[in-house]
């Protein structure tokens, strides 16, 4: 029996694969294709405080081999979240993980707070959504910003927390340390890639918000650097994300130092994708005698 | 329970200059599928990561076929475009709601390419009522589609941009011109149009029902990229928000703002 368990921040994983935060809507809008218990955790939309009703439309356009989005973190906020969709995500039994999101420090640790009592296994603060002028990307670009709000939610948060990060700086290494110099857990990594569309057609943006987050298989060569470049730098666990589509991508991120990975855009395309990539890291680990996968978490130097 | 799959395309036609007809074998997805809703089709080339949504022009229950017609728009449907009978073609679905066929004179009405779900209400109507209600179809110039295909089940009335065919101008004008009288509206075309019906429906204090579309990427309400403005608070955010891919496309004109 290959073990393909890992942990995160002394939380067992039955596998690495996760999805990505606003691709699995909050996990219960995909149970006709996924059984959600067959995953290492389900990472929800983010949640906020109060219902954000998110951007103008056209929220999202195409691009090669990718996506932008600008939905604008869209969510019911925490009271109903908390009534409806983590019993139901308990019910499918499901490893969960919360994507927290918030305007100001104080937003963030009411939310955290909130669930300190509730059956979740995890929390991932989104402090690097492109997409939202206040909150958000406001504290992901500046180190010092980010260690404050790490400290800050560590002081609410019973479970263990994991910082998203954005790739939208110069050197994520400096935002990383900040992150473990706050306190946090774990770190996930990369939220998506400030871009642009142009409607030549129409001579006007391809979005209502003018830029968007890419993401998709656009964006792996990218976020498998900086994943490595963060394995490096800190000693807490990753989450490799961006551009994961296949078994063969996941296996990338683990090489470069990743604990477990995120499938996010590429549910879109294929709502059974996290399944396809588990399948298919099993399938490595089968072809080269894999046992344990640990081994090939950043078995590249 | 939503199909996920590839299936063989049956038939492939050019209707007119970038206007295509695909019939598909699905007889699982076929069986649970009403007129007003969509399919999710899938590009092979994998660097179009999203799917196309699609509406539903037809279904034949007997063959398990569905038929797709679509305008060449971009890279995914001009890849579509190229498919022929015998290929296969990666596709979910039914997805969305569809519409609700209800009692009373109806009058359909399609613009572009929005006419080709209105065929498939057109028969489920003519199926129910054992009578023909009346379509209006409104196109761009005299390049026209499908329009005598609504003969068998609906008294057809045709519209023009420019006058090359039935009454010119919208299909509103054509409406008031033809007087065109009904208890229930159903409306799918680009949002102007829709926006005309809706204040058309409540001067005339008739219901309607239109059908909505913006860019998706999931199909399935997950991702909320295809929201529209309702009137009343929707159930997933409680915001003012629906889903055009869940909760939609197929609304009443006074459940969103257009």
């Amino acid at each position: 029996m290959r073990k393909l368990s890992v942990n995160i921040a002394g939380v067992e994983l039955k596998n690495p694969v996760m999805t990505a935060s606003g691709t699995f809507g909050s996990g219960l809008e995909y149970q006709e294709f996924v059984d959600l218990s067959k995953l290492g955790a389900v990472v929800t939309k983010g949640v906020a405080n109060v219902p954000w009703p998110g951007n103008p439309t056209p929220r999202i356009a195409e691009t090669a081999s990718g996506m932008l989005n600008a939905i604008g973190l869209q969510n019911p906020g925490i009271e109903v979240f908390l009534k409806r969709d983590v019993p139901a995500l308990k019910q499918q039994q499901a490893k969960i993980c919360v994507n927290v999101c918030g305007r100001t420090t104080e937003d963030y640790c009411e939310v955290v707070e909130r669930l300190a009592a509730e059956p979740v296994d995890l929390l991932e603060i989104n402090i690097s959504c492109p997409n939202v002028k206040e909150g958000g990307i406001a504290f992901g670009q500046n180190p010092a910003a980010v260690e404050a709000i790490t400290k800050e939610v560590k002081k609410y948060a019973r479970q263990p927390v994991i910082m998203k990060l954005s790739p939208n700086v110069t050197d994520i290494t400096e935002t990383a340390r900040a992150a473990e110099a706050g306190g946090a857990d774990a770190l996930s990594l990369i939220n998506t890639l400030t871009g642009m569309k142009i409607d030549i057609h129409k001579r006007c943006f391809a979005l209502a918000n003018k830029t968007g987050g890419l993401s998709g298989s656009a964006i792996k060569p990218v976020a498998v650097r900086m994943v490595y470049q963060v394995a490096h730098a800190v000693k807490l666990p990753i989450i490799g994300m961006g551009g994961i589509c296949t078994g063969e991508d996941a296996i990338e991120f683990l090489m470069a130092g990743a604990t477990a990975v995120s499938v996010g855009t590429a549910s879109f395309r294929d709502p059974t994708a996290t399944l396809q990539v588990l399948e298919g890291i099993e399938q490595y680990m089968e072809r080269y005698g894999v046992e344990d996968i640990a081994e090939l978490i950043g078995c590249v130097e | 329970m939503k199909i996920t799959g590839k299936a063989n395309i049956i038939e492939m036609t050019e209707l007119c200059a970038g206007i295509y007809s695909m019939w598909i074998e699905a007889p699982a997805l076929v069986e649970q599928a009403i007129a007003g809703q969509f399919v999710a089709l899938y590009c092979e080339d994998a660097s179009r990561m999203l799917p196309r949504p699609i509406s539903i022009c037809e279904l034949d229950q007997k063959k398990g076929w569905l038929r797709l017609v679509f305008r060449v728009a971009g890279a995914g449907t001009e890849e579509f475009s190229r498919l022929t009978a015998g290929d296969k073609i990666e596709l979910m679905g039914p997805l969305g709601n569809g519409f609700s066929l209800e009692d009373g004179e109806p009058l359909l009405i399609g613009g572009g390419i929005g006419i080709p779900p209105m065929l498939e209400l057109a028969k489920a109507l003519y199926q129910k009522r054992g009578k023909k209600g009346k379509a209006v179809l409104g196109y761009r110039d005299n390049t026209t589609f499908l329009a005598e295909e609504f003969a068998p089940y609906a008294e057809v009335f045709l519209a023009s941009d420019d006058g090359s065919v039935g009454t010119k101008g919208t299909v509103l004008d054509a409406i008031w011109k033809q007087g065109l009288l009904a208890d229930i509206l159903y409306a799918c075309g680009p949002t102007p149009m829709l926006r005309g019906i809706q204040a058309y429906a409540a001067k005339q204090k008739l219901p309607a029902q239109i059908s909505l579309e913006e860019r998706m990427a999931c199909g399935i309400g997950a991702c909320l990229a295809c929201v529209c403005q309702s009137t009343q608070t929707d159930a997933h955010t409680h915001v003012k928000n629906k889903r055009i891919c869940k909760d939609g496309p197929v609304f009443y004109a006074e459940e969103v703002e257009l």
